[in-house]
C-alpha cells in the first residue's frame, strides 16, 4: 500500500491543508468567477425540467395551460393531485408505484446476491475456465440491454411467461456490470490470509461467504443494488414489450398509457395534471436514494472508472 | 514511471505466493468455485444468451397463410430468406443511418460537456462542488419516460413556457416538426446522461497521482494547461469507452421517440430500428421478421463498437 502513488482523492486532507498557504482558492478571481457563472448556468440546464415538474404539480389543469409555467398557478393543487394521482382508474397508481418496487426491489437483491458469488469465485478462487468466463463477461458489460428486449420477448412468448411478475424478474437479475464491479472489490479488500485463517479454523465455504466476505463486500454491494434498482426502475423497453396487463404495469409504462390516453381520447386536460403530479412521485424515491446513499455509490463509481 | 512498475511488481509477487498457498486447497475445494458461479452462470446463458440463439433460430421461419388469409397461418422453414428481405429493407437501413447521425453529433456534445464540467468540478478552486455534483447528476435519477414526457410537455405549443415566451416576441419555433424532433430527442438523451459521464470522467480525473499535477503546478503550468496536456491526456482512454457506450446506446433508442410519437406525427414507426422491430412484431404479428432484424441491429451494434474499439487501441498503440 505505501508504495501505491498518492491520488487526489486520498491526499484531500493533505491537499486542504496545504493549498491554503500555497495558493489560494480566488475569490475575486475573474477566471474563477467566470467558470462558476458557467456551472451555474449549465445547472439551470439540467434542474429546470425537475423545477418545471415541482411547479407544475401544484397546478390545476387549467393553470398548467393558463400560467406563466415557471411560477405558481392561481391556485395551490398539490394535494387534490395527489389525491387524484392515487385514485384514478381505482387506485391503479399505487398497483404500479408496488409493482416498480416489487420488479426493482427483487431483481435487485438477488441480482446483487448472484454477483456478489459470481465476483468473489472470479477473485479468491482459481480454476479451469476463470479467464474465459471473465472475457465473456467483459463482452457482456458492453452489450446494450435493449440489444436483448425483443428476443427475450420472443423467448418468453414460447414459454408462454409474457405478462408475468416473472417475465420482468427473471431477466433483470443479470448483471454482467455487478459481477465485473464485485470482482474488482473482492481482489482489492478481501485479503486471502483472513480467509485462509477462517478455513483453518475449520469454517465452510458457504458459511465464511455469508459471514465474512459479503460483510466487507458491502460498500461495493450497495453501488451494485442500488444501481441495478434504478436500472430496472427507470426501464421502459423491456416492461412496454413484456406487460399487457395495467394490474402488472410499472410506473414508467403506466404514465406513457397515461399519456397516449389523452391524445386519443380526445382532450381529457386533467390528464396532464395527472401526469405530471406522478412522474414526480415515480423520481422521489430514487433521488432519495441517491442522495442517502451517495457516498457509497459514488466510491462504486470510482471503483468501476479507475480500473475499467 | 518508475513509480508504476514497483507497486505492480510487489502485487505480482504477492500474487504469486498467494497461489502457492492456495494450490494445497484446490483438490479439496475445486468445486466450490463452480458452485459460487453456477447462480449467475445460469440466469446468464438462460437470460443472456439462449434469448440470442433463439432469435436467430426464428429468424429462419416465416409463417404464411393460404390465399385468402383466412385460417391458421402455416409457419415454414425460410432459410436466410428474412436476412435476403432485411437487407433490401431501406426503412431498417434509413433507421439505423438517422441513429447514427444522431450519434456523432449528440455523443460528441454530451462527453464534450460532461468533460468539461468534470475538469472544472476537478480544479480545486470552484465552490459548491457537490451543490452542482448533485444537480448535474439528478437527471440520472429521472426514468427515460419521464424526461421524455417532461420535456414533450416543454416542446408542446400549448404548454410550452419556452415555446410560448419566444412567441411573445414574434418567434414561432416547431420543436416537434420533421426537422427538429431528431434534435429535440438528442437533447433529451444529452440531458438524461451528461451528468452520469460527467462523473464517470470526474472518478477518473480525481484518480490522476497528486505529484503529476503539482509538479505542473510548480514549473509555473497554469490550471488550463495542466488540463490539458496532463488531465485530458490521462482520461482519454476512459472517455473511449464511454463513447463506446453511448454511441451503442445511440442505436438502441426506444423509449424517447416512442412516447414522443404521441405528440409528434414526424415520428413514423420505422424511425428507429427497435421501433421498427417492435411494430413489425406487435403490429404486424411478423415474430420471425422481428428476430431477424433484432439479430442484424445486435450484429451491427457489435460491429461497430468494436471495430471502433480497435481503431483507437490501435492509434494509440496500444
Amino acid at each position: 500500500m505505501a508504495t501505491v502513488p498518492q491520488t487526489r482523492a486520498t491526499a484531500k486532507a493533505k491537499d486542504a491543508a496545504t493549498t491554503k498557504t500555497t495558493r489560494r482558492p480566488g475569490r475575486f478571481n475573474t477566471s474563477n468567477v467566470l467558470l462558476m457563472g458557467l456551472l451555474f448556468v449549465v445547472s439551470i440546464y439540467f434542474l429546470l425540467p425537475v423545477y418545471w415538474m415541482v411547479i407544475s404539480s401544484t397546478k390545476t389543469s387549467g393553470d398548467l395551460f393558463g400560467t406563466n409555467g415557471f411560477w405558481f398557478g392561481d391556485s395551490f393543487n398539490l394535494f387534490n393531485n395527489l389525491h387524484n394521482v392515487f385514485t384514478y382508474s381505482n387506485g391503479l397508481y399505487s398497483v404500479w408505484l408496488l409493482n416498480s418496487f416489487i420488479y426493482s426491489g427483487i431483481s435487485a437483491v438477488i441480482g446483487t446476491l448472484f454477483s456478489a458469488m459470481a465476483g468473489y469465485a472470479l477473485a479468491k478462487f482459481v480454476f479451469k475456465g476463470r479467464n474465459l468466463v471473465f472475457s465473456v463477461i467483459l463482452g457482456a458489460v458492453l452489450v446494450p440491454a435493449p440489444v436483448l428486449v425483443l428476443p427475450l420477448y420472443l423467448l418468453m412468448s414460447g414459454l408462454n411467461l409474457t405478462n408475468t411478475y416473472l417475465a420482468i424478474i427473471l431477466p433483470s437479475i443479470v448483471s454482467p456490470f455487478g459481477v465485473y464491479l464485485t470482482r474488482i472489490y473482492a481482489q482489492g479488500s478481501i485479503p486471502d490470509a483472513l480467509l485462509d485463517a477462517a478455513r483453518v479454523d475449520g469454517a465452510g465455504e458457504f458459511r465464511m461467504f455469508w459471514s465474512v466476505v459479503l460483510r466487507i463486500m458491502s460498500p461495493a454491494l450497495v453501488t451494485v443494488f442500488l444501481f441495478q434498482f434504478v436500472a430496472v426502475w427507470t426501464n421502459y423497453f423491456l416492461q412496454y414489450v413484456m406487460i399487457s396487463d395495467p394490474n402488472l404495469y410499472p410506473i414508467t409504462v403506466g404514465l406513457a398509457t397515461w399519456n397516449s390516453s389523452y391524445t386519443s381520447a380526445g382532450a381529457q386536460q386533467y390528464v396532464y395534471s395527472l401526469i405530471v403530479t406522478g412522474s414526480l412521485l415515480s423520481v422521489l424515491p430514487l433521488i432519495l436514494g441517491f442522495l442517502l446513499l451517495q457516498r457509497y455509490w459514488r466510491n462504486g463509481l470510482t471503483l468501476g472508472s479507475v480500473v475499467g | 514511471m518508475a513509480l508504476e512498475t514497483t507497486p505492480s511488481r510487489v502485487r505480482m509477487a504477492a500474487v504469486a505466493t498467494g497461489r502457492r498457498r492456495r494450490t494445497q486447497y484446490v483438490t479439496r475445494r475445486a468445486v466450490t468455485p463452480y458452485l459460487f458461479l453456477a447462480p449467475f452462470g445460469i440466469f446468464f446463458l438462460l437470460f443472456f444468451i439462449l434469448p440470442i440463439f433463439y432469435a436467430v433460430y426464428q429468424s429462419l421461419f416465416r409463417s404464411q397463410r393460404s390465399g385468402l388469409g383466412l385460417g391458421a397461418p402455416t409457419i415454414t422453414f425460410n432459410g436466410l430468406g428474412n436476412y435476403h428481405d432485411v437487407f433490401l429493407d431501406r426503412s431498417f437501413f434509413e433507421g439505423i443511418a438517422r441513429l447514427l447521425l444522431f450519434g456523432i453529433v449528440q455523443v460528441p456534445i454530451m462527453l464534450g460537456l460532461a468533460l468539461l464540467l468534470a475538469l472544472i468540478l476537478d480544479s480545486a478552486s470552484v465552490r459548491f462542488k457537490s451543490f452542482f455534483r448533485i444537480a448535474f447528476f439528478i437527471p440520472y435519477a429521472v426514468p427515460g419516460v419521464v424526461a421524455a414526457l417532461i420535456w414533450g410537455f416543454l416542446y408542446a405549443p400549448e404548454l410550452s413556457p419556452f415555446i410560448k415566451g419566444l412567441a411573445a416576441i414574434g418567434l414561432h419555433v416547431d420543436l416537434l416538426g420533421g426537422n427538429t424532433i431528431l434534435w429535440s430527442m438528442a437533447n433529451i438523451v444529452t440531458w438524461e446522461f451528461t451528468g452520469y459521464n460527467m462523473l464517470i470522467i470526474f472518478a477518473a480525473l480525481q484518480a490522476i497521482p497528486m505529484e503529476l499535477t503539482e509538479a505542473a503546478r510548480l514549473d509555473g503550468c497554469t490550471g488550463f494547461n495542466i488540463a490539458r496536456y496532463i488531465k485530458i491526456p490521462i482520461v482519454a482512454p476512459a472517455l473511449v469507452l464511454t463513447c463506446i457506450l453511448s454511441i451503442i446506446g445511440t442505436l438502441q433508442l426506444f423509449t424517447e421517440p416512442q412516447v414522443l410519437t404521441q405528440i409528434s406525427n414526424s415520428i413514423t414507426s420505422t424511425y428507429t430500428p427497435n421501433l421498427y422491430a417492435y411494430f413489425t412484431a406487435f403490429n404486424n404479428n411478423n415474430y420471425y421478421y422481428t428476430a431477424a432484424l433484432s439479430v442484424v441491429l445486435a450484429i451491427v451494434t457489435f460491429v461497430l463498437s468494436f471495430g471502433f474499439l480497435r481503431l483507437t487501441q490501435r492509434q494509440s498503440g496500444v
